[in-house]
């Protein structure tokens, strides 16, 4: 009796074993299912909507939407975004309301969508961007906004 | 009161398992009382990673503070969210529109199969086995890449908002999802060939950090861990929210209490979410993805509370409002802090190398537990 239930055990023992050898000695022959990305050799092909950083786009003639009026800076849970404004003189001698600087800084980011989400302009939108890493914090802290950039026509 | 390491009166040789132990999963602190190889106590201490989110919550809005609650429970912060969502929505009063239900049902449920795939990896890597993990995440990087195109992110997704969802669905999302499921139904057997048939990973599992249903239920275990001894505990029959009452599934129990017991759970509740989600990926109806809210949300006076049922059990949300734009409290009922206090009684008795097994089957994600 004692024999007969070693040898079993010994039995179910070696053939689970098995079981699980033949799948591995299965993946092993079969290579073509290979699932490994070469990541810095290849770069991966991330999705549309992935949420890598804020950036504000620019047309040709350096044009953005950003009208500065801070619904992003209020909707930032972190404390992200940082606007700047200044008052300009426009072509009918008025004044107006424009942003300065827009700040942005990357290291406090947790890339929520809610800024974007909350921007009634549509003047930022989340790149697809993701190697953020630097040698100096300070690099982090950006400014969106391109030097000498203007609102375009017709963004209120 | 921390005992001091060493050896004390009996004898007993008292140890750290972490803050820096890979089988933690996290900065888990355990200090245990050792006889010989027996444990004798084990004394959980957190702090670690406590971020103080309940706190931070206060000074958000209620249209900020849910992303924080991806970070507690990583592996499934869609069904976070989700609670965030439902005791916002229950203050709100608001009417979900039918798409964003069924997109929300569905997101959950990969969700749980994601975090459970990652579980049986990690926990066969705990106890030995290295090979399983490839396999796992093999099939959870189908599931990340649904998520990254639909909700732009892969683990910390903050897609599920008060009122509806972020985006609408990626237009690939239903076929992904589908070949997802063809694949993970044709693949699911070797999970069983390689590690629940194993002979090595059932002598380590079956027996070991037994516990009975009366002290699973007095320690308030949830989830997988407390349906593994035999308590019929899923939020999603008991007090089933969104779609849930309106869908056909097993609520997955075992009687064994033991590692085993609760590693059957899991693996029969990945087919049951599979289940789940066939019986909706076809019928996601047309229409709204948010119901109309206001720019700035105001809940009123009151305290609002909802659950749901995440990857490792109940998480309770629960809002004290009074009438401004941010919460006056906000409390977590998080399921692996109830289900890590249950520790020291699966573990007293057993060996030290059983403690892998215990802590591996009880799901433990730090973050949760610290918040």
């Amino acid at each position: 009796m004692f024999l007969k239930e070693y040898f079993k055990t010994v039995y179910q023992t070696i053939s689970s074993l098995l079981t699980g050898m033949r799948l591995t000695g299965y993946y092993f022959t079969h290579t073509k299912e290979i699932i490994t990305q070469q990541y810095p050799e290849t770069k991966p092909a991330l999705a549309e909507r992935f949420r890598g950083e804020v950036i504000m786009p620019h047309n040709e003639t350096n044009e953005h939407r950003c009208t500065g009026c801070t619904a992003c800076e209020l909707a930032c849970p972190n404390g992200t975004i940082k606007i700047v404004t200044k008052n300009e003189i426009n072509a009918e001698g008025k004044k107006k309301k424009a942003i300065d600087t827009f700040v942005y800084r990357l290291e406090l980011c947790t890339m929520c969508n809610l800024c974007v989400q909350a921007c009634p302009s549509d003047a930022i939108i989340m790149s697809n961007a993701f190697e953020h890493s630097v040698y100096d914090r300070r690099l982090l802290t950006k400014v969106l906004n391109k030097p000498g950039s203007k609102i375009m026509e017709g963004v209120e | 009161m921390l005992e001091e390491l060493g050896t004390n009166d009996q004898g007993d040789m008292i140890i750290n398992v972490g803050p820096q132990h890979p089988s933690t999963h996290g900065v888990l602190h355990l200090v245990i009382t050792l006889h010989g190889e027996t444990v004798k106590k084990v004394e959980p201490h957190l702090g670690y990673i406590h971020r103080s989110i309940e706190k931070m919550s206060e000074s958000l809005s209620y249209r900020q503070f849910s992303y924080v609650t991806s970070r507690m429970d990583y592996l499934s912060s869609h069904i976070n969210n989700h609670a965030c969502a439902l005791a916002v929505e229950k203050g709100l009063q608001l009417e979900i529109p039918g798409r964003a239900q069924y997109i929300r049902v569905i997101l959950d449920e990969l969700t749980r199969i994601a975090s459970h795939q990652l579980w049986w990896g990690a926990l066969a890597m705990d106890l030995g086995a290295f090979t399983p993990f490839f396999y796992s995440f093999r099939e959870r990087e189908m599931i990340n890449e649904v998520m990254e195109e639909t909700c732009g992110a892969r683990l910390t997704m903050n897609y599920i908002v008060p009122g509806g969802v972020m985006f609408d669905l990626h237009p690939d999302f239903q076929k992904k999802v589908k070949l997802f499921l063809a694949e993970f139904k044709s693949k699911i057997h070797e999970y069983n060939e390689l590690v629940t048939g194993n002979v090595i990973f059932q002598n380590r599992t079956k027996g070991v950090g037994y516990i009975s249903k009366e002290n699973a239920i007095s320690y308030g275990m949830t989830g997988p861990s407390g349906r593994g001894s035999g308590f019929k505990c899923d939020v999603r029959k008991l007090h089933p929210y969104e779609l849930y009452d309106q869908l056909k599934f097993e609520e997955i129990t075992e009687e064994g209490g033991d590692a085993f017991a609760r590693y059957m759970v899991r693996i029969r509740e990945m087919e049951q979410s599979m289940n789940i989600i066939e019986q909706l990926i076809d019928n996601i109806p047309e229409g709204d993805i948010q119901a109309k809210t206001k720019a700035v949300l105001k809940l009123p006076k009151g305290d609002f509370y909802s659950r749901v049922e995440t990857a490792r059990g109940e998480l309770g949300v629960y809002i004290i409002s009074e009438g401004g734009t941010t919460p006056y409290r906000i409390k977590y009922r998080s399921p692996g802090f109830s289900n890590l206090s249950a520790l020291n009684d699966m573990a007293v008795g057993g060996k030290l190398g059983d403690l892998m097994a215990t802590m591996g089957t009880l799901d433990l994600v730090i973050p949760d537990i610290d918040r």
